[in-house]
């Protein structure tokens, strides 16, 4: 049985009166035997567990009172790790990690090349990024700190939901600082600050094949990358000079890597094209829909597609961000109101945060920031 | 069908959901950076003449999807076949074309890189991955100087000695590229990768 009470913040408490039928949040630290009511043991006739804990998963912390996570037969032979799942660790049983990694390795192996995989049915929609859910919960370990972003910001839905998804099934440590993850899951930006060689970076893939839209059958662009033959591709961007007198591609703009396949960078703005090239973290990319997994090792060679005559250009911004001053960065223009105002930010939020802690102040900071 | 022995069913992964983890972040790692051996985490404890390295990296990536090649010395091992039987599922392949990873435990009579599985032009992922047991590698100016992706500056590395051959076979496979087979090479706690992407690198 389950009411929903409200409690002093005037958020709504979950009370149940079976404390095994309420969601229990996974987590690497211990388990705290002193919080909230003990469900069930008869302290002054108390039949109420608190599960705070399963209204807010992203905080990490056990909140099944006395009860200690999934002690059961593989808890015995578990120690440090106690509180850890072990049976579908990060939510993917081990089958198909074993087979996500099998992909890894092989797409490292061949810079750039598709591998084909498995892909699973993931608790979320296709276009949300399960292919880099996929690959990350391959990949990630008890040790690691995830960051995720989406489109440079670590608190819009779709970095928030995934961070909590793997805080619940895989208990590991999160956070929003670039410098401090080890795995970063993104969706379409690379953070600002120059990723390290104990980074991996990995990336949600709408559409790996960056020739699906000049030749929509696989058939024939899985021959078109066999025999290297990619004029295809340069016509598509000729054609841009040719309507626009530049290339007017701006994002997902297509890379070669080490000098043997065209891959899609996934759909970054090609702001982002140089920090891939010889980046010192491994990037991993996962498209679950189209159920493609590839790589780039670090120290690889990625070169953005152009011509003599037409070299490839970034984006470049006349102004700095409004709140932190930054400039060679990515910027986001924000609505201000309904007369045309408007500012630009930086996009990468945890590099706005960083630079604004370190006292630098944009044009519509104010001194409250 | 031989008995199953207890043999068999030992010396597996204790806790295989982490150390599997941990196996592979380390080959992940020593794929990306080809030819620096890094420490493996070796927990498991198969039956000779199988090495525990070669045992861990095979309850990491072996499973019944996987068909493996054994090479002579392994496969007339029945505690070894029924060990890898038993951990991983593994069917194992009569013929090193029909393998996705080969284990090798006498590098000296390995067959030809190019007996194993060498992918398509369109699917170059069809390929053998050969984990190899090596007595231990070499870093020093003698060895072959080595490059590509992965490679902040070129590395020297050997696995093999000279009269192995391996290093002729190793240009032929990277001139298939992106077809050919990638290796591991374990030597005891040590192992090191080499992605068919690795090639020589050219000399002053």
């Amino acid at each position: 049985m389950m009411d929903v009470d409200v409690n002093e913040a005037g958020l709504p408490r979950v009370v149940v009166s079976d404390p095994a039928a309420g969601f229990t949040p996974l987590s690497n630290s211990p388990p705290q035997g002193g919080r909230g009511p003990v469900g069930g043991l008869g302290e002054g006739g108390s039949e109420t567990a608190d599960l705070d804990g399963a209204l807010s998963p992203l905080e990490g912390e056990s909140g099944s009172g006395g009860e200690p996570p999934r002690e059961g037969a593989l808890g015995a032979v578990l120690d440090d790790d106690a509180t850890l799942p072990t049976y579908s660790f990060a939510y993917l049983d081990e089958q198909t990690k074993r087979m996500i990694r099998r992909a890894i390795l092989k797409g490292i192996a061949i810079p750039g090349y598709q591998v084909p995989f498995a892909s699973r049915e993931m608790p979320m929609p296709y276009g949300w990024g399960t292919g880099g859910v996929q690959v990350t919960a391959a990949v990630i370990g008890p040790d690691d700190v995830l960051k995720v972003i989406d489109q440079g910001a670590d608190d819009t839905t779709n970095a928030v939901a995934i961070r909590g998804f793997f805080q619940k099934t895989a208990g590991v440590a999160t956070t929003t600082r670039t410098g401090e993850a080890t795995v970063i899951q993104t969706r379409h930006r690379i953070p600002e600050r120059t990723l390290e060689a104990h980074q991996i970076l990995v990336y949600q893939v709408p559409i790996p094949e960056p020739l699906r839209y000049l030749e929509p059958r696989e058939t024939e662009t899985r021959k078109l990358h066999g025999l290297e033959e990619y004029g295809l591709m340069h016509v598509k961007l000729y054609e841009d000079i040719a309507r626009h007198g530049h290339i007017a591609t701006t994002f997902a703009y297509p890379v070669k890597v080490e000098g043997r396949y065209i891959m899609d960078p996934s759909p970054t703005p090609k702001f982002d094209n140089p920090k891939m090239h010889r980046s010192k973290a491994l990037q991993l990319f996962g498209a679950g829909r189209e159920k493609r997994i590839y790589a780039v090792p670090p120290h690889t060679d990625v070169v953005s597609l152009d011509f003599e005559d037409h070299p490839f250009r970034i984006q470049s911004f006349s102004q700095p961000c409004a709140l932190c001053a930054a400039e060679g960065v990515y910027l986001d223009e924000v609505i201000l109101d309904d007369r045309g105002g408007r500012m630009f930010v930086c996009s990468d939020t945890d590099h706005c945060e960083e630079r604004r802690a370190a006292g630098h102040r944009g044009a519509l900071s104010g001194e409250a920031l | 069908m031989a008995a199953v022995t207890a043999e068999a069913l030992e010396g597996g992964f204790a806790r295989p959901v982490f150390q599997t983890q941990a196996v592979f972040r380390v080959l992940m790692a020593a794929l990306a950076e080809p030819a620096r051996p890094l420490p493996l985490p070796v927990e498991a404890a198969p039956p000779a003449p199988l090495p525990p390295g070669l045992g861990a990296v095979a309850l990491t990536l072996l499973d019944p999807d996987t068909p493996v090649w054994l090479d002579p010395a392994l496969a007339a091992s029945q505690p070894v076949r029924a060990w890898l039987a038993f951990h991983t599922g593994a069917p194992v392949a009569a013929e090193p074309m029909d393998a996705a990873f080969a284990l090798v435990v006498d590098p000296l009579r390995l067959p030809p890189l190019a007996a194993f599985a060498q992918g398509t032009a369109e699917y170059p992922d069809r390929s053998t991955t050969l984990v190899i047991a090596v007595d231990r590698f070499d870093t020093d100016p003698s060895a072959p100087l080595l490059t590509g992706p992965g490679f902040e500056a070129p590395r020297r590395f050997r696995a093999l000695p000279e009269r192995a051959g391996f290093q002729d076979q190793w240009a032929a496979n990277r001139a298939l590229f992106p077809r050919g087979v990638d290796v591991v090479f374990v030597a005891g706690g040590l192992v090191a990768g080499l992605p068919r992407s690795t090639r020589l690198a050219p000399t002053e």
